[in-house]
């Protein structure tokens, strides 16, 4: 399993050999480092714990930094874990920068979406909401119906409903690479990612790839 | 950094690629490639609208009236591929940056007021 951590900077668009426009979403990904290994002997499955965002010290806790003495880190805060099927092959300390994704590899973007708060069915569902007219006094946006009466006598679980929107751990599956510049700790994929500019990604190799 | 990345990211500005305002008439040259062949399509026409301003989509709308009076209007980006390069045929001094009204318009009052290029201008 390859991954990196980043930060989403923003969309622009490319221009595709056959001079196509491509909307792009660029992230600022790694340099990660390898904060932890796990195998099965210690932990009972394998992993790597990969750590992004250069902090200064004050900002960690004693606790955080001695975690990173370990693996001789720079201090960095966020850590993330990458599921292994057997022994990883990094070892503590390991830098990962934006190279281990090659142009045209299919990866899956892992964000929190933009909050949106506690949002109507018309927003949140794209609900029809009520007539604008003919009488109408508070049924503009309304959800209208939640169900049968008398059976089944109850709303059904899962139910479309206002509530919250957003702010919600999302995946965006099979994103093509565009672009990698591991210099500039720079990743390029095609289409949208979740979160605001600035915002947290984990970016890892697709896992379900789609037929070429 | 944020900045600086994202414009870095800019594609690089086509060398044929020459300054131009709304008014001025061009030549679109532009690559089409049908199948295997390729040929140089030419737009001529009046800037009409430039969008975006230096932002990797920005464009620019280029009218011109064809065979029977009939408006075409066609938007190319400004850093597309696809465009061989583009001649300024004739500056106009125009007083919006959106000429629309010239859709409205045909014959004597769609005429624009050829710019006098000063030396040194």
């Amino acid at each position: 399993m390859r991954g990196i951590l980043g930060k989403k900077v923003g969309m622009t668009q490319l221009f595709d050999e056959s001079g196509a426009v491509v909307p792009v979403t660029v992230i600022e990904a790694g340099p990660c480092y390898v904060t932890q290994v796990k195998t099965d002997e210690t932990d009972g499955y394998c992993a790597v714990q990969i750590g992004y965002e250069e902090v200064p010290e004050r900002k960690l806790t004693k606790g955080e930094r001695g975690h990173l003495s370990k693996a001789q880190t720079p201090n960095i805060r966020r850590l993330r874990e990458l599921r292994f099927e057997e022994a990883p092959q990094y070892t503590l300390g390991d830098e990962i920068k934006a190279d281990v994704f090659q142009e045209g590899d299919f990866v899956d973007v892992v964000g929190v979406s933009k909050g949106k708060g506690f949002a109507g069915a018309v927003k949140r569902h794209n609900f029809r909401g009520g007539p604008k007219t003919h009488g109408q006094s508070d049924r503009h946006r309304a959800t209208g119906s939640r169900g049968a009466g008398t059976t089944p006598g109850h709303t059904f679980p899962g139910s479309k409903a206002p509530g919250q929107m957003g702010n919600a751990r999302v995946t965006i599956q099979n994103l093509k690479v565009a672009l990698v510049d591991a210099e500039r700790n720079l990743l390029v994929v095609r289409g949208a990612i979740p979160g605001p500019k600035g915002g947290l990604v984990f970016v890892r190799e697709a896992v379900k790839k789609p037929k070429s | 950094m944020s900045n600086a990345l994202m414009a870095s990211l800019l594609p690089e500005a086509n060398a044929n690629m020459p300054d131009f305002d709304p008014g001025d008439t061009v030549r679109v040259h532009q690559r089409i490639t049908e199948g295997r062949n390729e040929r140089i399509q030419i737009f001529q026409g009046v800037v009409i609208a430039k969008h975006g301003g230096k932002g990797a989509g920005a464009t620019y709308t280029v009218r011109r009236v064809a065979s029977g009076g009939i408006g075409v209007e066609r938007t190319f980006p400004i850093y597309s591929k696809s465009v061989e390069k583009v001649e300024v045929l004739r500056k106009a001094r125009v007083r919006r940056a959106r000429l629309y009204y010239l859709r409205e318009r045909q014959g004597k009052s769609a005429r624009l007021r050829e710019k006098i290029m000063v030396r040194g201008d």
